[in-house]
């Protein structure tokens, strides 16, 4: 017999308010709002401590269990119902796990010296009594939560057959206080929300963070000077510079997949147009000529051409231009009301905020599909999707009552979670690459 | 009640609730009225900074649009002309036009827009007679909202131009 859904859903809450408390400290809570029946189980047993030094300072099953219950692709059995703790792969007893209906476990032990973490894991699969995995992952510092994100990715891999995307950042704006009083931030997270650091404060409004492709820059608007200027901000080092504040709108900015442009929405020339810039001489290329609004260009994942949001037909719609100019062509003619794209790595699907009326939802177009829509937002007010970099997911803000949230749902709309800052406004996310271990 | 009950009777809530997103039924205060009637400048002469404070219409520093439209609504040409009067008046004066909109949206498409909208307001006061380098626009799109409640009473009182005279 079938679990009902609601039961599902009943433990998958109760299991994410677990964690969430840990994770409010940080900044971010976790929240799974419906979960999926035909999630893959899978036992991430607590791992064990080996030698004679101290313990793990991170609890590593911990984390690598709630990376695997994030993405909706799995559902981890609650600790509660580990009734054993084997270690190493030979002290599973494989009749235990098959009564408990798992097709995975994953075994592990830690050794802790001097700051640096050595995680040893096995990934089995209970059926077959056969091993998948056998790794040894090593971190240092401030850096213990991503042994478990690469131990997560190493399974994900595995088991679903593409790249993890747990050992990744998120980027986003949060606002707190009103007129006068508002404190903006841009943020950089791990992509569970741990970790926050932020990369600029700000008295006016901040927008558009985009991620360079090595992970180390973000570009992003910010009103500070009076206008919008477009800024490139080192994380690491926090140095930055601007690399447009022309008269009119500066907006919009997205480094081409090669990282030497940025596509831009400049409007010193009149109105709104798609311009890309040369980051090393800082020329730019005219790419639309019209009295629409043309912004938030999008660099195909080949960047031969770029994807952007123009009101030329009346309402805002989608349109591909050739990155070296030409004539665009509307790609998008389903609702009223088409902008802000995401796409995926593979540029099959492109994400959207789709508005019909007062209703403004995430819907994802399946361009191997012949453009096939879904919706994967319930909306009323959904913003700003980002693609995780394997395209397993997406990060979307939402409006809740009085605040804004970030929710991240799986690629087929069937699994959502909601980030919620403790205090404050959260908009504008945007998912970063993959960074290399 | 330790923090993980609590957190977990908000997690069941929120199922409970379907996700905590109901409307609230929280009314607006009414957007302000533009003055209907105009006071004219009590002589033919020309305007001074001290009408920015005592005249009516040149009080009034705010025009409302349609939702995604920036066409000046007709209401308004009695505060477009009252400020063209006084650009005209004071050829050092300057203003800058804030174009904002309301939240629905996204937020680089309603920058645009915002600047729309200022834009429609530069025209109609240049058209009256003001000089262009008079005239800044700036953009906010909806990042400067007045009221933040999620209905349409709200959204009204933020798609608008605010007139903000840098040099008097």
């Amino acid at each position: 017999m079938r679990m009902p859904k609601i039961l599902f859903a009943l433990i998958f809450a109760l299991l994410a308010a677990l964690f969430a408390t840990q994770a409010g400290a940080q900044g971010l809570t976790v929240q799974i709002v419906n979960g999926v029946p035909s999630a893959i189980p899978i036992t991430v047993v607590p791992f064990g401590q080996q030698g004679s030094g101290p313990a793990s300072p991170v609890d590593i099953a911990q984390i690598v269990s709630m990376d695997l219950n994030r993405c909706g692709k799995f559902r981890t059995l609650p600790t509660s119902e580990v009734v054993e703790s084997p270690t190493t792969g030979s002290q599973v007893k494989f009749a235990t796990w098959q009564q408990l209906k798992q097709d995975y476990i994953v075994v592990g032990r830690t050794s802790y010296d001097g700051g640096a973490l050595k995680a040893d894991f096995e990934l089995w699969d209970v059926n077959k009594q056969q091993q998948l995995l056998g790794l040894s992952i090593t971190g240092q510092g401030s850096d213990l939560r991503r042994v478990a994100h690469q131990i997560a990715d190493q399974i994900y891999q595995k088991i679903i057959g593409v790249r993890g995307a747990f050992d990744t950042r998120i980027a986003y704006v949060t606002m707190v206080g009103l007129g006068d009083n508002a404190q903006y931030a841009l943020v950089v997270a791990d992509s569970d929300g741990y970790n926050p650091q932020t990369v600029v404060r700000s008295h006016e409004a901040l927008l558009s963070p985009a991620w360079s492709p090595n992970g180390q820059e973000l570009a992003y608007v910010s009103f500070e000077s009076g206008n919008s200027a477009i800024y490139i901000q080192n994380i690491a080092t926090g140095s930055r510079r601007v690399v447009s504040a022309r008269a009119g709108i500066n907006g919009a900015p997205r480094f081409a997949p090669d990282g030497r442009r940025l596509a831009v929405s400049l409007s010193f020339q009149g109105n709104p147009e798609i311009y890309a810039m040369d980051l090393g001489t800082g020329a730019l290329t005219r790419l639309t000529h019209n009295l629409a609004i043309d912004t938030e260009p999008r660099w195909t994942p080949d960047g031969a051409s770029v994807v952007f949001t123009s009101d030329r037909s009346g309402k805002p719609q989608l349109y591909e231009i050739p990155a070296s100019g030409g004539t665009p062509q509307r790609i998008t003619f389903q609702g009223q009301y088409n902008a802000n794209a995401s796409i995926s790595y593979d540029g099959k699907k492109i994400a959207m905020v789709q508005g019909n009326g007062n209703v403004y939802r995430i819907a994802v177009m399946d361009r191997s599909l012949g453009g096939q829509e879904t919706f994967v937002s319930p909306g009323n007010l959904d913003d700003a999707p980002s693609w995780a970099p394997n395209a397993s997911m997406l990060l979307y803000a939402a409006n809740e009552g009085p605040r804004g949230v970030l929710y991240a749902v799986s690629a087929d709309g069937r699994v959502r979670q909601r980030l919620v800052l403790g205090d404050g406004d959260v908009r504008e996310p945007a998912w970063g690459p993959y960074r290399n271990p | 009640m330790n923090a993980t009950v609590r957190v977990s009777v908000v997690a069941l809530m929120c199922l409970a609730a379907a996700a905590c997103a109901k409307k609230q039924e929280v009314k607006a205060p009414p957007p302000p009225e533009a003055p209907t009637t105009t006071t004219a400048p009590t002589t033919e002469g020309a305007f001074t900074p001290a009408d920015l404070q005592s005249n009516a219409c040149l009080r009034t520093r705010v025009i409302y649009f349609d939702f995604d439209k920036s066409d000046i609504q007709s209401q308004f040409d009695n505060i477009v002309a009252c400020h063209a009067k006084y650009l005209r008046d004071r050829p050092m004066a300057r203003m800058t036009i804030e174009g904002n909109t309301d939240e629905r949206g996204t937020r680089e498409y309603n920058l645009g827009l915002g600047e729309r909208r200022g834009n429609a307001l530069a025209s109609a006061l240049e058209a009256a007679g003001a000089s262009a380098d008079q005239i800044k626009v700036v953009s906010y799109g909806e990042e400067r909202p007045v009221c933040r409640e999620h209905n349409e009473s709200c959204w009204h009182q933020n798609r608008r131009d605010n007139i903000v005279y840098t040099t008097e």
